[in-house]
């Protein structure tokens, strides 16, 4: 297997493998919170599809967690039967969807720095993750490629519109920085030639932010505090009733078969 | 309600170097966000390569009454037809 | 069915049609199909506009009771399958509102009717999500019942609508199968505590069901003009006998009861006999007082409100843009 050959702290890679993959499970079940309720029938299939895409990926990197793991758990295992503490997803992702202007701009905040992220690991030195990182980057380029349009029409759109993304913007801002801390566990993967260091990535999503927001007549939040917290394990209150939900059946029917 | 979003109706070509085909409509705001509708609404199965969209109200259409004499006149062509050559079944497949 | 009591008219003898309608009638006779701003006596039009409404408000109503469950849904697998299938759902209101938009009625419009209660949705989406195994005892008995309505349709006499439901039935294909393999999986190899939940589902949704194909024929006074226009190809009771017969042995490989003691083979007629559902309560559901009702108008009546900015936001850049466009070309000549 190709880790073999790979130099690297096995606790450190799954914890960072849990990472990606709980970031996609969490942002998913937030964004499939809307099928049935979006404001128009096409936004409802195409958010549908981003949850879709985004299940999948969880299931990925989910999988290649528990087969670093190497003690049996699956992807479900992973899912279903952690509680808040063991997840280690950006604070990001759980925020509560809030209006539809929010889930927008969240998921626009997070494809600009996940399409950085899976560009750089298509070069992973583990080929399981180069290859799940090439999937991925094809439907998340289309993520970004819609959601920056539709922050930019809906910037420049009317008052009230404009008004709710620039309000979505600056609540969500200071979730963002954690993309870009590296702690130890980020350490042991970049030097093991896995990932790139997540504050390698922050120059591009500068970029594509600020691109994005200009044109969307949308000004960039000067506060510079910036919360942290998931990727080691301490979250905010959203996530226990994001798991409440989530793992219901499998907590209340242990040992069933679905 | 004047923010109802125009028609458009979306036609799809599929994998197979087909003619774009009529496959439904949906409504956007503009062109551009109809072709993304239409990658979401209509390809959830793998079903295209290239979409056209066009406003529905911009659609010139034959009127239903001139049905016969559009149509009609190529009905009594019917040597356009392969069926209409017989062909001995000697001959084989042609 | 997913258009129960759509109100037509009673249907006209040769005699009492116009020329026009004789016309137009033997076309129908004939099997051809009816394109949009062709000559279509007034009533078809309406009738088609309330059956098609209908039809699109249960596909969009319907997202709701199911994606209830979607959030937790017990494996990732189930999650996507779930979520695809309501999308799919989504998908199928559109075309079907895009079908009924033919017919000169725009779909905000059939959107603000369904909003102010004066249209309805199938009585069968008004009954609750409770358990896991509803999902799947929806996915069996619901979209079986829909799929046995719309594969009839497929033949109906409208084009748009006939077209919209060809690619509804080719799509839908697998939301039965996603249905009744939650329930394979939960009643054949799943604890006993799943098999109840199983059981639980089927007494709770088997007479909704058969609610669903609307009441018998001999009290349905709207079949027989819509018969003769090919609106509606079959009528409730052959419907509702074909289901019976089809659910019957599925529900025995399960080993789920019926909820019926008067159920019984009947060889005679080549079919079972059974009870028939309370039409008090089908009429009580359909009048706004069911299980559920006021959470699904609300839920809809709520996205649709909540979402106005949205839809105008982009509406407004759209026109913004179309502007600039057009000051550019002026200062370009």
């Amino acid at each position: 297997m190709a880790t073999a050959d790979i130099a690297v702290d096995q606790a450190a890679y799954f914890d960072w493998l849990c990472r990606l993959g709980d970031n996609c499970l969490v942002l998913g079940h937030r964004v499939s919170e809307w099928c049935g309720h979006s404001p128009v029938l096409e936004e409802d299939i195409a958010l549908a599809n981003t949850a879709l895409d985004l299940i999948g990926q969880t299931q990925l990197w989910l999988g290649l967690a528990g087969e670093v793991e190497g003690k049996g758990r699956t992807a479900d295992k992973l899912a279903y039967l952690r509680d808040a503490a063991q997840f280690r997803n950006v604070l990001l992702v759980e925020r509560p969807n809030g209006d539809f202007g929010q889930t927008l701009m969240r998921q626009f905040l997070f494809d600009a720095w996940h399409m950085e992220l899976l560009r750089a690991l298509q070069k992973s030195s583990d080929p399981r993750v180069a290859e799940i990182a090439a999937k991925a980057a094809k439907e998340v380029a289309y993520h970004l490629e819609r959601l920056a349009d539709l922050v930019i029409r809906l910037g420049d759109g009317t008052e009230e519109s404009r008004a709710r993304m620039q309000k979505a913007l600056n609540v969500l801002w200071p979730y963002t920085g954690e993309l870009f801390m590296a702690d130890a566990v980020d350490q042991a993967v970049v030097a093991a030639g896995i990932a790139p260091a997540p504050e390698s990535l922050k120059a591009a999503w500068d970029r594509t932010v600020a691109e994005v927001m200009a044109e969307a007549t949308l000004s960039l939040p000067e506060g510079t505090f910036q919360h942290r917290g998931g990727k080691a394990g301490r979250h905010t209150e959203a996530l226990g009733f994001i798991l409440a939900d989530m793992q219901f059946l499998q907590r209340a029917y242990p040992g069933g078969t679905w | 309600m004047s923010s109802e979003w125009p028609l458009w109706e979306v036609f799809i070509r599929g994998q197979h170097g087909l003619n774009h085909r009529h496959v439904g409509s949906l409504h956007a705001p503009d062109a551009e966000m109809a072709i993304c509708n239409a990658r979401d609404v209509y390809t959830r199965r793998n079903e295209g390569v290239s979409i056209w969209v066009v406003k529905s109200n911009e659609i010139t259409a034959s009127a239903p009454s001139e049905k016969g004499p559009l149509f009609e006149p190529s009905n009594s062509k019917i040597y356009r037809h392969p069926t209409f050559f017989d062909i001995p079944a000697e001959v084989g497949h042609m | 069915m997913y258009a129960q009591m759509v109100k037509a008219e009673g249907a006209k003898s040769r005699e009492e049609m116009s020329e026009q309608e004789r016309v137009f009638q033997d076309r129908i006779d004939r099997g051809e199909k009816i394109e949009p701003k062709e000559w279509m006596p007034e009533g078809y039009r309406k009738t088609l506009i309330r059956q098609i409404g209908q039809h699109a408000h249960s596909e969009i109503v319907g997202q709701l009771p199911e994606g209830n469950w979607i959030t937790r849904a017990p494996t990732l697998e189930r999650k996507a399958i779930l979520l695809a299938k309501v999308q799919d759902e989504a998908g199928h209101g559109l075309y079907l509102y895009s079908a009924a938009e033919t017919l000169g009625v725009s779909r905000d419009e059939l959107l603000a009717l369904l909003h102010n209660g004066k249209m309805k949705y199938s009585s069968i989406f008004n009954y609750p999500t409770l358990n896991w195994a509803d999902i799947g005892t929806v996915g069996w008995l619901v979209d079986g019942a829909a799929i046995m309505n719309q594969v009839q349709l497929q033949k109906t006499s409208y084009g748009p609508y006939s077209r919209a439901m060809i690619r509804i039935c080719k799509e839908e294909s697998f939301h039965q199968r996603q249905g009744y393999d939650i329930l394979l999986k939960m009643c054949l190899q799943g604890t006993h505590e799943q098999k109840e939940m199983a059981q639980d589902a089927l007494n709770r949704f088997w007479y909704p069901s058969l609610m669903m194909f609307g009441p018998s024929d001999k009290d349905s006074v709207h079949s027989a003009q819509s018969m003769q226009w090919k609106i509606k190809i079959n009528t409730n009771d052959e419907l509702r006998q074909k289901f019976v017969d089809q659910t019957v042995p599925q529900a025995e490989y399960l080993g789920l009861t019926i909820p019926d003691p008067n159920l019984k083979w009947n060889e005679a007629k080549g079919g079972y006999d059974f009870s028939e559902p309370d039409w008090n309560e089908f009429f009580d559901v359909i009048n706004g007082n069911g299980p559920c009702n006021v959470e699904r108008m609300e839920a809809r009546v709520t996205a649709w409100e909540d979402g106005a900015w949205f839809r105008e936001g982009l509406m407004a850049h759209a026109k913004k843009q179309d502007a600039r466009r057009a000051a550019a070309r002026v200062a370009a000549e």
